[in-house]
């Protein structure tokens, strides 16, 4: 693998990121989501730059964001909707109701629709197992998912 | 008597799965019903190992912290609940601990067969017997069945990608770019033993885990190749793998080894410890001995992978002849070549006198080979015109400590880092150029030890993964001792000294000579800094960090001696350690960092021109009879020549033979042209090597010399410990380097009859005091030791000058800056200073004849941007770096890691000829010479400049051999 340095443009705005947070106690976390707060995911090329600011190893800094789901490794669509593939979600139709939204949104699971507007994403348990199945779009959980919820949420992301 | 049969075994080192604990308190518990008495705070399975029960274990081992994942070592502890692993679980008071039990077999069967069925198709039960320590385990849990199928996504043929159209999207190929080892992530249990080794043992953080769950993936880098990341190819995780996943090349092509022999590597001062393990007489891997006590089972990667240049095409086998070094070489019979030598040297005695030849010891040989050719010298030529190769790097540590503590050498063992808290490292680069004892001295700056750096370039050990000095003084090159002197200014004048220390072991009114001198105005932070190019605060900063926090212990290397100063450095650094109550204790001290395996044992040897073993001065008249006595011949009291006196008296006409053995002078000494001439002029060169280098351009007899494979003997490492040298296959070209220098003398009639190289050490031993108690029986018996060993010190001297100095009270002298002559200017504006880099070792004739080559094929200028782009240099360009003594080309590499004002090249590649820009400045007290200071102007070129091409086609010329002709019917 050949590996790609940074652009300046991405270097500065790492650097800025970095320098918000380094001096945190334990700052790989935070700088971390601090760049796919920036940049919607964490571009392989700021790893070395976060590595060379805390002084520890690229393998080091690589391990912890492969470690996470949570961080991405390339630009997520314009939505993200998580549905949640746990136990209590599965076992109140969580499986039908990952085909029905699979279907209508024409994507699988880790996959971007075509236009960008949406990326589906399997979450195991977001802790609203009393109102299963359950979902998060952009960060706003829904629950009792049904054919209308579904609905809603195409309507939304398409939008 | 007959003699026992010696069978020829493995040696398989017994590995305890977690460190020793270094409580002092006991604590006894029992172990399938045995008592055991342990230190406090030792796992339980270390303890059952020391009762001789051992537990299956896959992540652990005791080069490694524990880690508690693989669920394998389980015990059960009576009144506990659950099955506690005993890698993560200390002993305690009068426990009573189970190894052994239905249910933990059951327990870790099932662990096991999961582990299996997670391996590659090709496993089976019966592997046990292949040697992997996966397979040990498995056949000492007793795995029979595997429930759970071959079919999981990672379960795959090792190495081969899954066939048949069943796409697995878990295949990873095989990684083969590391030149020495694979990567097989289809074998690999994801124990992270390697990915520990790395960060704990080595320090370079080079591996991770990526992913997790079933993606789990040991990953170099950022999942790169190992070539590609941050990896030093130190072995260390390749030793660390219970699987084939990570293993060496060599293994894997010519099957597992079937005996050992444990043997200690040629190449840096460090001396690390080898297992050598063989298949008859093939090497097939070295690996690294943990009982070795400078590397303690850690290597690097010249010692571990880099001996391929012992079986390299261009070694040469055969002795060879010529009259004139314009002619091709001719191959004669060794009798031939010893008859004639020993003609040459006689008749160039004779017709220009006793004192026209004489010889050069090797720092690469054992301590038995040099002091032969020294005794050669003395004995045969009846002159003392024998110096070493240390005479260019670390002869000003044997004259500035000499002076001031009364002995040549460092005051340390390396375990000591353990117990330093400020690390001052000056001139040396040990990640580089001793990468062992780098890590080591990692491991304790990473629990917290201080770390002070003097280089002029920034290296890695500056700042690098988990280590960061926290004072860096990037002084410009030749300025050592205005520094040094300024930290002690700051010591004196701040009130920071060891007054007690002082008084008891060193010269109080010596002190304050040296006070009154250090703390004159002139040397003051603010003074020195200007010249220096250093911040005044730093100086300030690091003085008060040193002189009072805790144990301070100073490493330094060539960039302290290889200055016209050198030997006043050594001097400023033993001031301020003996200022600081630094010496004589655990943690703190001098050392010297030794370029090559035994510098320390050439220099004791007596190589020196007015030195015989021991470091006695050849003026003595009792040391002189000793071996009047035991040689019967009456010795020269005077002092002979060093090496550049005798080129300049070889260019004056009036010295004519020579005999180098192991050292390559027209490559390493500085002024290549002045070195040259001087060769020219001689009648007789006989180098003795193991490769036709540069000197032997110049030579008239040419005896080939054997590797450290393939003879007995022994090495001083840095640390003054005297290591075996043990022989693993008979020298290919036929004769032990210490036969041929023996063999050479009888030629010149001298009545040698040495059979085996314990003899030579018995004579040494017999002569030297500090070598008193040394043989090969005791070094069998106690595996090193470090000298002084004698009824003083039966077992050696770890630390040095404990209860006083050894020459009575330690000698402050003062320490006045006097720059060199050699300065920049409006000509030559930069100053050039050299180095070394991990994966070479100094001139490069033994690792640019290994894969080594694939991390460093060239030799490259370091210049800081601003200089690059004020002459109009982008990376890569070619560039002609002159000065006052000559001009060479090679290409740049354009870094901050250097300043501005300063360029860095290393030496390691002949055709950089980085010494014919070196100039002849040397030390002024050992003639050292002054590589690390050079004027120098830098501009763009077109490639390489005249001299090399010349040089190019000389050596061609110079090279040709002519076979021996067959003899006619």
């Amino acid at each position: 693998m050949t590996m790609q340095l940074a652009g300046t443009d991405i270097l500065a705005r790492t650097r800025s990121v970095i320098d918000e947070h380094r001096a945190l106690e334990g700052p790989l976390l935070p700088i971390l989501h601090g760049l796919q707060e920036e940049f919607g995911y964490v571009p392989a090329e700021t790893l070395p730059i976060i590595a060379e600011a805390l002084n520890i190893s690229r393998a080091e800094v690589h391990g912890v964001v492969t470690f996470y789901h949570d961080y991405r490794n390339h630009p997520a669509g314009r939505h993200v909707l998580k549905l949640c593939r746990a136990e209590a979600c599965q076992s109140m139709g969580g499986n039908a109701i990952a085909a029905q939204i699979s279907q209508a949104l024409g994507i699988g699971f880790h996959e971007t629709a075509k236009d960008g507007s949406v990326t589906l994403e399997p979450i195991y348990c977001l802790g609203l197992c009393a109102c299963a199945p359950s979902a998060m779009l952009d960060g706003e959980p829904i629950g009792r998912l049904d054919a209308d919820k579904i609905d809603e949420i195409v309507q939304e992301v398409r939008s | 008597m007959n003699a026992m049969p010696e069978f020829k075994t493995l040696i398989e080192e017994i590995d305890y799965g977690t460190p020793a604990s270094p409580s002092e308190k006991l604590v006894t518990l029992n172990i399938d019903g045995r008592d055991v008495t342990v230190p406090e705070g030792t796992s339980i399975m270390r303890a059952a190992m020391d009762a001789g029960v051992e537990i299956p274990k896959l992540c652990a081992t005791d080069m490694l912290d524990s880690f508690g994942s693989c669920r394998v070592c389980l015990v059960e502890i009576e009144g506990r609940g659950g099955l506690p692993a005993s890698c993560t679980t200390p002993v305690a008071d009068g426990i009573v601990v189970k190894t052994q039990t239905e249910r933990l077999d059951k327990v870790r069967r099932g662990v096991m067969e999961l582990y299996v069925s997670d391996h590659p198709k090709a496993w089976n039960p019966d592997a046990g017997l292949a040697g992997t320590e996966f397979d040990k385990v498995a056949a000492m849990v007793g795995v029979t069945e595997n429930r759970y199928g071959t079919d999981g996504r990672n379960h795959v043929e090792p190495g081969v990608a899954p066939g048949n159209g069943s796409l697995n999207i878990d295949y990873i190929a095989r990684d083969e770019s590391n030149p020495y080892f694979t990567y097989d992530a289809s074998q690999c249990i994801v124990c992270s033993r390697c990915v520990r080794a790395c960060e704990e043992v080595q320090g370079t953080f080079a591996l991770t885990v990526s992913g997790r769950g079933f993606e789990s993936r040991i990953s170099a880098g950022m999942s790169e190749n190992f070539i590609d990341s941050e990896c030093v190819s130190c072995g260390a995780c390749v030793q660390a793998c219970p699987t084939d996943a990570l293993r060496e090349k060599s293994v894997l092509e010519m099957g597992r080894p079937e005996h050992s022999v444990v043997t200690t590597c040629a190449y840096c001062g460090v001396g690390c410890s080898f297992k050598a393990e063989m298949k008859g007489e093939e090497l097939v891997r070295m690996v690294p001995y943990r009982e070795g006590k400078a590397n303690r089972g850690h290597s690097c990667v010249k010692g571990r992978f880099a001996y391929g240049y012992s079986t390299h095409k261009d070694r040469i086998l055969n002795p060879m002849i010529r009259e004139k070094i314009t002619d091709p070489w001719r191959e004669v019979s060794w009798e031939e070549a010893f008859a004639y030598t020993a003609n040459e040297f006689r008749r160039l005695q004779y017709q220009y006198g006793r004192t026209a030849v004489g010889g050069i010891t090797s720092s690469r040989c054992t301590n038995e080979e040099t002091y032969l050719v020294q005794k050669l010298i003395r004995q045969g030529f009846l002159n003392n015109n024998v110096d070493t190769c240390a005479r260019v790097c670390h002869s000003p540590t044997g004259y500035g400590l000499g002076q001031t503590y009364g002995t040549s050498a460092g005051t340390q063992d390396f375990d000591s880092v353990e117990e330093t808290d400020v690390v001052m490292i000056i001139g040396a680069n040990p990640t580089d150029g001793h990468p062992v004892f780098a890590s080591r001295l990692k491991k304790r700056l990473r629990k917290g030890a201080k770390l002070i750096v003097l280089d002029p370039r920034r290296t890695d050990i500056v700042r690098s993964a988990h280590v960061e000095a926290q004072h860096h003084l990037p002084l410009k090159p030749g300025t050592n001792v205005a520094v040094i002197t300024s930290l002690a200014h700051v010591i004196v004048t701040e009130g920071l000294f060891d007054e007690k220390f002082i008084r008891e072991r060193c010269d109080w009114a010596e002190f304050q000579d040296w006070a009154s001198f250090v703390a004159l105005p002139e040397n003051s932070p603010e003074v020195v800094g200007q010249l220096a190019g250093v911040d005044p605060e730093e100086i300030r900063g690091a003085a008060r960090l040193y002189a009072t926090g805790g144990n301070g212990a100073i490493y330094y290397g060539l960039g302290v001696t290889e200055h016209s100063q050198g030997s006043t450095t050594v001097m400023a650094i033993a001031n301020l350690a003996m200022a600081t109550g630094n010496i004589g204790r655990k943690g703190v001290g001098v050392n010297p960092l030794r370029g090559q395996n035994n510098v320390q044992g050439a220099c004791d040897m007596g190589s020196f021109p007015h030195e015989l073993p021991g470091y006695r001065h050849i003026s003595g008249d009792a040391t002189r009879e000793i071996y009047e006595t035991l040689w019967g011949v009456k010795l020269d009291n005077e002092p002979g020549l060093r090496i550049p006196n005798m080129l300049d008296a070889a260019v004056e006409g009036t010295f004519k033979g020579i005999y180098i053995q192991g050292e390559d002078i027209l490559q390493s000494d500085p002024d290549t042209k002045h070195v040259a001439a001087g060769l020219a002029a001689m009648e007789c060169v006989v180098v003795h090597d193991l490769f036709l280098n540069e000197t032997a351009n110049y030579a008239h007899v040419f005896l080939p010399g054997s590797t450290f494979l393939e003879k007995d003997g022994t090495f001083t490492n840095a640390e003054r410990r005297i290591n075996r040298v043990r022989k693993v296959m008979a020298p290919k070209n036929g004769l032990g380097d210490w036969e041929v220098t023996q063999k050479l003398a009888q030629a010149m009639g001298l009545a040698w009859n040495y059979s085996h190289p314990s003899e030579i050490m018995d004579e040494i031993a017999a002569t030297t005091p500090s070598f008193a108690k040394v043989s090969y029986d005791y070094l069998d018996e106690v595996g090193s030791v470090q000298w002084p060993c004698n009824e003083k010190a039966p077992l050696g001297t770890p630390v040095m000058h404990i209860d006083g100095f050894v020459r009575g009270k330690g000698k402050f002298i003062r320490t006045e800056y006097v720059a060199t002559d050699e300065k920049s200017g409006p000509r030559f504006p930069l100053l050039l200073t050299t180095g070394r880099i991990l994966s070479h070792y100094n001139v490069g004739a033994q690792t640019r004849r290994t894969d080594n080559v694939v991390w460093h094929p060239e030799d490259r200028l370091e210049i800081h941007p601003h200089d690059a782009e004020n002459r109009g240099i982008r990376n890569e360009d070619w560039v002609r770096v002159q000065s006052r003594a000559g001009e060479t080309t090679l290409r740049a590499l354009i870094t901050d890691r250097v300043s501005p004002g300063v360029v860095y090249t290393t030496f390691h590649h002949p055709t950089t000829q980085a010494n014919v820009i070196t100039t002849d400045f040397s030390d002024w007290a050992t003639n050292c010479p002054e590589y690390k200071v050079t004027a120098v102007q830098v501009a763009p070129s077109n490639g390489p400049s005249d001299w090399q091409i010349e040089y190019d086609e000389q050596a061609r010329q110079s090279r040709r051999i002519r076979p021996a002709l067959e003899a006619a019917e």
